[in-house]
């Protein structure tokens, strides 16, 4: 092997000539400055049009480039050859999500989990805008900041046996954000909300594996987020057993 | 017309041999095995003390067997695994908030480990009473 | 997806198996070590004189009350944690079928096992 060059396995996709995926090699020059998703570019400027990857950010914040590097779910823009070099990278689509094409995923399943959480204020009531914003201390917003951080990549969730098991599980991103509005000072939609953790497919979906904050690129943790909801749960629980709805 | 075709991935059915943080996960779940017949053992005995002295002595004596030490040494060590895990994710369905500041993991595990030598120590000299 | 009217919710029972979960879980990761060291290791071998562990000791200590109940749950608890765990890995393991008589199967023994050493404590008063 040339010194200079690594090898790039992908797991290809074409539906409409493929009835299957089939891995790809590619020799992109090294160099140890060169993230992953710089050398899929290389590999489409120079050496195959025809691959396809969704990125655009370059810097982990849009959550678009994320797919299995070595079989670990990861940012294609956060992590470098340099740590896999001089063995081979290989690169597939999310897992636990349908391809849809090489390393494109479709991701409507999890944009629906995220839209089922209600992840938007309630208050409690509404407020005039003459009044003004609504005011929170620095403390308030600590509680729920680091659940807020998520950037909807869906890494989680190509780490969670328990999705790839069970599609109706809500899942660790959509937990994390659920938590992040009920624990919201400004936010008075806990009980409407508690009705989607109380589920099967809520928060008991859930055996804490933990591989969900392990692989968040963010440190969001959502497996803490849904531990702390499993317990707010239980109280609901026991309260809903003395005072049912 | 479409020309989508989303190619759905199949899970395999030993998914958690192929990447050792699921290993570790399932070795984690799998203690419970060992911790159950640990249980069993010990109800057993409470069987055996019930049928009188020559019972529990004999539920003693099995105790003694090559194979049984081997067997309480495995369900040790992964007790202690459980122990570890357990201690590890603690943190993360605690939330104890100190003047505005979150209580770092690093105390609250490491209080479990100072409470679990204490437990320990306190067990090993009552029974020697 | 745009939803308009509200879906229905289906509460989960699981709330009750996973307090029982979480207490066993606690309880065997602060005890189970230490009590396999001293019934199936340590006296074993020899290392604690098993005079410690004699008929008389135990059962004196088994039919007092506080020691009745501290058997029951050092015995009993830690089943409500593996069982459940044994049920939930069932599942990881991909046996889907039958998921309400794995329940019935796991818990219940769990809870056959808690009330057969409760009876014999009980019986020994």
């Amino acid at each position: 092997m040339n010194a200079s060059t690594i090898t790039i396995d992908i797991l290809r996709y074409r539906p409409e000539m493929d009835e299957k995926p089939f891995t790809q090699s590619y020799e992109v020059p090294y160099s140890a400055d060169l993230s992953v998703l710089e050398s899929l570019q290389y590999i489409k400027d120079h050496l195959d049009s025809t691959v396809s990857f969704r990125w655009s950010c370059r810097m982990a914040i849009c959550g678009s480039c994320g797919m299995m590097v070595n079989g670990v779910p990861k940012l294609g823009c956060k992590v470098f050859l340099r740590d896999y070099y001089p063995k081979k990278v290989t690169l597939a689509p999310l897992a636990n999500f349908p391809i849809e094409r090489d390393l494109v995923v479709v991701m409507d399943d999890f944009i629906d989990k995220l839209e089922s959480v209600k992840p938007y204020l309630i208050p409690e009531k509404e407020k005039d805008l003459a009044t003004g914003p609504h005011q929170q201390t620095p403390l308030q917003m600590e509680k729920f900041k680091q659940f807020s951080m998520c950037i909807n990549c869906g890494l989680c969730y190509a780490a969670c046996p328990q999705y790839a098991l069970d599609k109706k599980f809500t899942g660790p991103a959509a937990l994390a954000l659920l938590a992040r509005y009920n624990r919201d000072s400004r936010d008075n939609g806990e009980a409407e909300r508690m009705k989607i953790v109380n589920q099967e497919e809520g928060v008991w979906g859930c055996t804490f594996v933990g591989y969900c904050s392990v692989v968040c690129p963010k440190d969001v943790d959502p497996a803490a987020a849904i531990q702390l909801l499993k317990v707010d749960s239980s109280k609901d629980y026991l309260i809903g057993m003395f005072k049912p709805d | 017309m479409s020309k989508r075709k989303p190619y759905v991935r199949e899970l395999p059915i030993d998914w958690w041999l192929k990447n050792a943080f699921y290993t570790k996960y399932m070795i984690r779940e799998g203690s419970s095995l060992f911790i159950t017949l640990y249980s069993l053992i010990l109800a057993w005995g409470v069987f055996r003390l019930s049928q009188g002295e020559a019972a529990f002595n004999a539920w003693m004596a099995a105790l003694h067997h090559p194979f049984s030490i081997i067997l309480h040494l495995i369900a040790l060590a992964l007790a202690l695994y459980h122990t570890v895990t357990w201690f590890s994710l603690a943190p993360k369905a605690i939330a104890l908030w100190i003047k505005g500041k979150r209580l770092p993991d690093k105390f609250i595990i490491a209080g479990h480990y100072g409470a679990f030598v204490v437990v320990s120590i306190f067990c090993l000299i009552i029974i020697t009473l | 997806m745009s939803n308009t009217t509200e879906k229905t919710y289906t509460r989960s029972h699981e709330p009750i198996f996973w307090g029982l979960f979480g207490a066993g879980g606690m309880l065997t990761a602060f005890l189970t070590p230490v009590m396999i060291l001293i019934t199936g290791i340590l006296i074993p071998l020899g290392l604690i004189d098993s005079k410690h562990l004699s008929y008389e000791k135990v059962h004196l200590f088994a039919t007092s009350w506080y020691g009745a109940a501290i058997v029951l749950v050092l015995v009993a608890l830690p089943l409500w944690h593996t069982l459940h765990r044994i049920y939930h890995a069932l599942h990881d393991l991909g046996i889907k079928r039958g998921r309400d008589l794995q329940q019935v199967f796991c818990y219940g023994f769990a809870f056959a096992v808690s009330i057969f050493v409760f009876t014999l404590l009980l019986q020994m008063f």
